[in-house]
């Protein structure tokens, strides 16, 4: 068998020093496979959106091993990391992250320019992934302009549009109502079916949590259980 | 890639045009202040320059009396005209002597009336002062030695008492005096100072000794010297000559005084100099407020944009991408506020200039400093909080608070 797509190898992650130290993460060994699609869950704080962060390749652990594809992340140059997110990795923030005031439709072209593509091609699509979350209409709108729950759903759209080998979301149905958030999952869940695109997804909601095929649970910083432990 | 970042640079700009507009400002006003006020300095010192070379070449002025302090005062005896003749004759290296008698009087012609100044002078005063006649001719040296009545009239006093019509040949009444109008002169406009260079009556200065002051002193004499480097050798003769014609023993001081125009130039560009160097301090004020509102907007700025940079990481971007990028704005701001600036700026020293009537003088060197000090404001209060911003790990900067 291939190695996996991600491994974890004794993970921890400290913020701050002497007496105000907090341990987020405290030796997390996590394995993920191509085409998996995992929900991660835990109490609030226990260290999900550290996890993901260290995922995405946008922080760096303070111990352990983070291996993409089989390639030690650690020893990767600035450079290289951000060809990593720009080419293989999507990510949805807990807190959207968009520009404020640029429109919906350049927010989503922003990870295809990075990418190189023609001005008509990033335009189209961009434009297909904004009415797959349902906001065909709101283009031109920019993102101050929008609601939370629109807010989050292009950034949802800016994580698919470059079609990334993985993507990462915080949340990703937090500021939805019921309606909305199933159509989000039924999407996420379609794109895992149909194009193997692998999701890491962190929720709240077991029935969220239930689209996934595989549910992680943190607690104190540590993987509490793991229904899908890979062998 | 560099397509990419100007892509981005001006989607930026275009979103945020209210933090473009504030540097872009900063920017017009340090280049367009400095580029006026220098510009206007440089009018100045060039107006300064041309009065006095308009006045003419190597020339002195001898007036009785000192200038300097502990001198005699103002009792000293007037010149003559035989002290003229006298350094003229034994002065071998001045070109011309012309003492000049003056005086103040209506001229009148038919019921028009103007109050002009006429200089009494002979007839070398025109080359000596290399002023042309555009009409009639300059009067003679016969008429020089018998005091007639002729004169030359300025442009003013031609335009005041005859309109268009040509004076030449025609009579005018001058106080108690009538003269025969020989020729016209060549108009030369103001001078720095606002002074009217055509209003003055040039005659015989026999004619004015006589017939109008009834004196026959020469209030001053002008010599024209060969050449620029004979003069600190015609000056110590033409002291020594006037000390003896003046008798005066070797303890005393001289009671009359040679002035160099090329000195009285001098004095007048210090001035101007000291002119030049306020304005360009308001402009250096101008260049520091523009460049402190920048760096303001810039870092006010900051956080904001650290934030920006932060979701362009994750998204993909590379330090050199978000520099590209941040270099592009700021150069695309910094030329915009340059080409506005230096419109403005040479718009208000063409009116200012118009104004005060002085020439416009175009520095190119002053705008290149001006915009590189406003772009390099730009750029270091730009550029360098997002070079810090772009090489933090993402999330890093997406918490910056
Ligand atoms: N930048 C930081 N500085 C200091 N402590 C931090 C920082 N980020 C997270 N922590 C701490 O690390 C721990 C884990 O935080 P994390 O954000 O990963 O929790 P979470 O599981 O995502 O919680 P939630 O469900 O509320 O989003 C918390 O105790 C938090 O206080
Ligand atoms: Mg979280």
């Amino acid at each position: 068998m291939s190695s996996p797509l991600i491994e974890l190898r004794g993970v921890t992650k400290l913020y701050g020093e002497g007496e105000a130290m907090v341990s987020a993460l405290a030796g997390v060994d996590l394995t993920i496979h191509a085409h998996e699609f995992v929900a991660v869950m835990g109490p609030s704080g226990s260290g999900k959106s550290t996890a993901m962060n260290i995922l995405g390749c946008l922080d760096t652990p303070t111990a352990g091993q983070y291996l993409f594809q089989g390639t030690d992340v650690g020893t990767l140059s600035r450079d290289e990391r951000a060809m990593l997110r720009r080419y293989h990795l999507g990510f949805v923030f807990q807190g959207f992250n968009l520009l404020k005031r640029t429109t919906a439709i350049e927010n989503l072209e922003l990870p295809l320019i990075y990418r190189g593509m023609g001005r008509k091609e990033r335009h189209k699509r961009s434009s297909v992934a904004l009415a797959q979350v349902g906001l065909a209409e709101r283009g031109h709108h920019t993102a101050a302009q929008l609601s939370g729950g629109q807010q989050q759903r292009v950034a949802i759209a800016r994580a698919l549009v470059s079609e990334p080998a993985v993507v990462f979301a915080d949340e990703p149905t937090g500021n939805l109502d019921t309606a909305m958030s199933h159509e989000i999952m039924s999407l996420l869940r379609r794109l895992n079916d149909d194009r193997g695109i692998t999701i890491v997804l962190v929720t709240h909601e077991e029935d969220i949590a239930a689209y996934a095929k595989r549910q992680v649970r943190f607690r104190d910083g540590r993987i509490h259980s793991d229904t899908g432990a890979a062998a | 890639m560099i397509g990419n970042a100007l892509v981005l640079a001006l989607r930026e700009i275009r979103n945020n045009m209210m933090r473009a507009a504030l540097t872009t400002l900063g920017i017009v006003i340090g280049v367009g202040a400095v580029i006026a006020m220098v510009t206007l300095g440089n009018g100045a010192t060039q107006s300064v320059t041309n009065t006095v070379s308009s006045i003419g070449k190597n020339l002195l002025f001898i007036t009785p009396g000192q200038r300097r302090e502990g001198g005699p005062p103002g009792d000293a005896p007037a010149f003559q005209i035989s002290d003229a003749d006298a350094l003229r004759r034994e002065v071998l290296s001045l070109k011309h002597v012309v003492p000049v008698n003056q005086t103040s009087v209506a001229a009148v012609l038919g019921n028009r009336s103007h109050t002009t100044t006429v200089n009494g002078a002979t007839t070398e005063w025109f080359d000596a002062r290399s002023w042309t006649i555009v009409s009639g001719r300059a009067f003679n040296e016969a008429e020089d030695k018998t005091g007639k009545s002729v004169c030359v009239i300025g442009e003013t006093v031609h335009h005041e008492l005859f309109g268009g019509q040509d004076p030449v040949g025609q009579r005018i009444r001058l106080g108690k005096i009538t003269c025969e109008v020989v020729g016209l002169l060549q108009t030369k406009g103001r001078n720095t100072f606002g002074q009217d260079q055509d209003d003055y009556v040039i005659m015989p200065i026999r004619t004015v000794q006589r017939r109008l002051v009834g004196n026959n002193f020469a209030y001053y004499i002008m010599v024209e010297v060969q050449n620029e480097a004979g003069i600190p050798e015609a000056k110590k003769q033409i002291a020594q000559v006037l000390r003896q014609r003046r008798h005066l023993n070797a303890s005393q001081q001289d009671n009359f005084d040679v002035q160099d125009l090329r000195e009285i130039g001098n004095m007048l560009s210090s001035i101007t100099g000291v002119l030049t160097a306020f304005l360009a301090a308001i402009a250096a004020v101008s260049l520091l407020v523009g460049g402190i509102g920048i760096m303001n907007i810039m870092l006010v700025s900051v956080t904001e944009r650290t934030r920006e940079i932060g979701i362009r990481l994750a998204i993909g971007a590379r330090e050199r991408d978000v520099l590209l990028q941040f270099l592009i704005e700021a150069v695309v701001l910094s030329a915009l506020g340059g080409i506005v600036g230096i419109t403005l700026g040479l718009l208000g020293a063409a009116a200012g200039t118009a104004a005060l009537g002085l020439p416009f003088v175009f520095q190119p060197s002053i705008v290149a400093i001006a915009v590189l000090f406003s772009a390099g404001v730009g750029v270091a209060f730009g550029f360098f909080p997002a070079r810090r911003a772009a090489r933090m790990d993402p999330i890093e900067a997406l918490r910056h608070e």
